[in-house]
């Protein structure tokens, strides 16, 4: 269903063009980094750190470089020391030092999986034996996997040389890498004016993105040091330039050519493998191409941070918001960044509140360093905010939509951070929330023996970011228009992107020829990140359709020799103002342009589109004997601006379900003792899969962003926020019982009912 | 005159009200602004001749890509925050 606030009528934009992958995709065709094959290819492969935390005393490679088939062995010391410089790249912050250190330790390891040394061989098995032929000696340390025990008194220290910023002071020996604090209006005073105070604290477990592809990278070094990098990635030009970084080399030094993409969900932005097997190629004189396997994908690549959020929220008398107060301590991993800025942006973002004040830590713990992981940091504030909501309301016996549309965001709103937010969608989603078929329904219509049924209510943001992107276009001699473009695509882009090409230029979708290509081949272009790709290159794309009209006119008026100001163009005619007689196709005047070819290009750097709001409703049934829940009716609503390809809009709110509903009832790293996940498979790591769940009904609602030309907002990140703290709410409203960590799985559903009793 | 808010670390470090006022025809102009105002907060905004990586200006709702450069007419307030990205 799609709610159009502005019924703007539009020809290719909201139709359901099949994509211009498809075919690719259904049949096998597709190109994906662990199909690649090169002349004379070596196996990279990388020996990894069993401990999460310990000084490297000494590596003995000598043993695997004398096997048979070994063509090149790497370690650190392979790759520069670099500074404490701001990497200042797009999607991510740090500094390069450890940008590097990530890539390959260098004296200590951080986390079980850390790679320390790698080989280039024959053949796979050739190179993991020579990986076991490389003696490490360890000085094993105490780890700390929590933010908890990372903070203690006493704790061991992971980054020795490091000075954490804690409120712009640095310190040394500490955990905490940064300490950040926001404050807007008086927000003592204000929560002494307050009739009721709620406040509850959240424990959120590590989670994974977990996308299907695992991580890989083929490298050449050629002789004028010059690298070619394929490989799987959200934004080809941020590894060129962590490559370009790592290993001090110009970034026009390197061409990264981004390959099909079996999912990233944000952990694909960083590098892992790209460095390494382009030192192995330098040192082999061949291409290497290095895999990541399930085990080394859960246990040293991004994953989405755990920690724990405190939020205190005080109402007036009439249920008015009068103060809020958030503590958000989230584990960054090895290295620093666990997104409590973006944390910080998110946990009161769908309110009005006059006064509020939110300190966010960004805790340093011995597991991977931490990666976006879709809408990064919103849905563990947003599980702590809503569960605080939804109390509110009970306690009150408010309706839970009625006292959130009293205390909604909407435009002029000022937001924790401190600016006020533009045209936003979240009041449009409450009330389409309101008048779902779900939230009218009677809950307890089809009860199954023994079960208890809940229903829950959440509401999220994510903020749609904007940056740059590039897009050129060609008119070929048979009409159709070719679309090259940066962006990797993950969900669908090829098709948003060529969709509002074809919109200006008034042409079917499948007259566009959309071509993901590599960094040689076009401008800049940011990640395929922060829900931006079908604003930012979608505008790019925009902008190169209207440059390309004017490339027609010309074209046309020179042919007719009048002058450009008399011709028009609509719809793939061109028409002569003044001479009835003067007509021709698109397909006329590409098969035959004076001049040259007809082409253009057009690059754009956008701020915010505009906050993203989606609200989810959940019912669910519990099995009160072995706590197992079932998720039995879903509906998810969500303001995307303006819905190009509603079918996509569609997959991405219900993908997003999808994953928010496996964090909030099954997925958790599991740790040992000493700091090593124990379930690191996708038989031990419970991901949901369509069996576990119903159909996720959607209402797209769609206010224009202020932003974009078609209004659009960008749809990826908000729909994993709501579902955490919407199953929690059911959880309570079916059981009478609230749990406050992640996973709700059985056992702690059990556990919770029998404290109860 | 444009009311001006500077991260909460900044504010502490320098001791800076909560809300400022200043003015300038460009970002540069206004930092400067503020710099006679309160020495050492350009450092604190500005490296190499740009806004510092990780630090965003949030112009009447809007952040800047244009940085320094950014010509202010016609506006309210701005916000020195933190650079955001996503996943």
């Amino acid at each position: 269903m799609v709610l159009d606030v502005n019924k703007k009528k539009y020809k290719v934009i909201g139709t359901r063009p099949i994509r211009h992958d498809g075919y690719d995709k259904v049949t096998g065709r597709a190109q994906y980094g662990a199909d690649l094959k090169l002349p004379g290819m070596l196996i990279g492969a990388v020996l990894r750190s069993p401990h999460a935390h310990a000084r490297i005393k000494n590596l003995d490679t000598t043993d695997a470089e004398k096997m048979d088939g070994v063509f090149a062995v790497m370690t650190a010391k392979d790759l520069p020391r670099l500074t404490d410089a701001e990497r200042g790249n797009s999607e991510e912050s740090g500094s390069e030092k450890h940008l590097s250190e990530n890539v390959m330790a260098f004296d200590k390891v951080l986390y079980k999986g850390h790679v320390v040394a790698a080989v280039a061989a024959k053949d796979q098995n050739t190179a993991l034996e020579a990986v076991k032929k490389i003696k490490v000696e360890y000085q094993i340390l105490k780890s700390v996997t929590n933010v908890d025990q990372a903070m203690a008194p006493g704790a061991p220290i992971l980054l020795e040389d490091f000075s954490g910023d804690h409120l712009g002071k640095k310190v040394r020996k500490t955990n905490i890498a940064a300490h950040v604090r926001h404050n807007v209006g008086d927000v003592d005073a204000a929560f002494k004016k307050a009739e009721l105070i709620i406040e509850k604290e959240v424990n959120m477990q590590t989670v994974h993105q977990g996308y299907i592809e695992p991580h890989n990278a083929t490298a050449v070094w050629d002789e004028e040091d010059r690298i070619k990098v394929w490989t799987s990635t959200q934004g080809a030009f941020d590894v060129r330039d962590s490559v370009s970084k790592v290993l001090g080399l110009g970034v026009s030094r390197i061409r990264v050519t981004p390959m099909e993409i079996g999912g990233g969900f944000g952990g694909k932005i960083p590098i892992y493998l790209e460095p390494i097997a382009a030192v192995l190629s330098k040192k082999s004189r061949r291409p290497v191409k290095a895999m990541m396997n399930r085990t080394d994908v859960f246990d040293a690549t991004g994953p989405g941070p755990g920690g724990k959020v405190k939020v205190k929220i005080g109402i007036d008398s009439k249920g008015k918001m009068l103060a809020a107060y958030a503590d958000i301590r989230l584990e960054a991993g090895g290295y620093p960044e666990a997104f409590i800025e973006a944390a910080a942006k998110c946990v009161f973002s769908c309110y009005e509140i006059p006064s509020m004040r939110i300190d966010a830590y960004d805790v340093l713990v011995n597991k991977a360093s931490s990666a976006p992981y879709r809408a990064p940091a919103s849905p563990q504030v947003a599980f702590a905010t809503e569960t605080v909501v939804d109390e509110i309301c009970l306690q009150k016996k408010f309706d839970p939509i009625d006292f959130r549309l009293m205390n909604v965001a909407t435009k002029g709103t000022r937001t924790a951070l401190g600016p006020k937010y533009r045209t936003i969608g979240l009041q449009e989603c409450l009330e389409a929330a309101k008048n779902s078929d779900q939230w009218k329904s009677r809950l307890d219509s089809k009860p199954s023996s023994g079960k208890k049924r809940g229903r829950g209510i959440a509401s999220g943001y994510w903020f749609n970011i904007g940056f740059k992107s590039s897009v050129n276009l060609a008119l070929n001699s048979d009409g159709i228009v070719s679309l090259t473009e940066g962006s990797t695509d993950i969900g669908g882009t090829r098709a948003s992107i060529a969709m509002q090409a074809a919109e200006v230029l008034g042409i079917p979708a499948e007259n566009i020829r959309p071509t993901v290509v590599d960094t040689d081949s076009i401008g800049h272009t940011d990640v395929t990140g922060g829900s931006r790709t079908t604003y930012a290159t979608g505008y790019a794309a925009y902008k190169a359709a209207y440059k390309l009209i004017d490339e027609i006119i010309e074209k046309a008026a020179l042919k007719w020799d009048i002058n450009k100001n008399d011709v028009e163009y609509s719809d793939g005619v061109i028409k002569s103002k003044t001479d009835s007689a003067l007509t021709m196709t698109i397909q006329e005047i590409a098969s035959d342009s004076p001049g040259g070819p007809i082409v253009s290009s057009a690059s754009v750097d956008l701020e915010e589109a505009g906050g993203g709001f989606a609200v989810h409703i959940v019912d669910l049934e519990i099995d009160e004997e072995t706590g197992k829940t079932d998720v039995v009716n879903y509906t998810a609503i969500q303001d995307v601006g303006k819905a190009i390809h509603p079918s996509y809009v569609e997959g991405q709110m219900q993908g997003g379900a999808a994953q928010g509903i496996g964090w909030a009832l099954n997925e958790e790293y599991f740790m040992s003792d000493d700091g090593v996940m124990l379930n690191s498979s996708y038989l031990d790591y419970r991901m949901p899969i369509s069996l576990d769940l119903p159909m996720i009904n959607t209402i797209i609602v769609e206010v224009p962003s202020e932003e974009h030309p078609f209004g659009v907002r960008g749809v990826g990140e908000p729909p994993i926020v709501p579902p955490i703290p919407a199953i929690g709410n059911a959880i309570t409203n079916a059981l009478g019982l609230r749990l406050l960590s992640t996973p709700m799985k059985p056992s702690r559903i059990i556990e919770a009912l029998k404290k109860e009793n | 005159m444009i009311k001006v808010f500077l991260p909460y670390k900044i504010r502490e470090i320098l001791d800076v009200p909560v809300e400022i006022e200043a003015e300038g025809t460009n970002l540069r102009g206004l930092i400067d602004y503020l710099e006679n105002m309160y020495p050492g907060v350009k450092n604190q905004l500005v490296e190499d001749d740009k806004l510092r990586p990780g630090m965003s200006a949030v112009i009447d709702g809007r952040t800047t890509r244009l940085g320094l450069i950014q010509k202010l007419e016609n506006v309210s307030e701005i916000h020195f925050l933190p650079a955001i990205a996503g996943g």
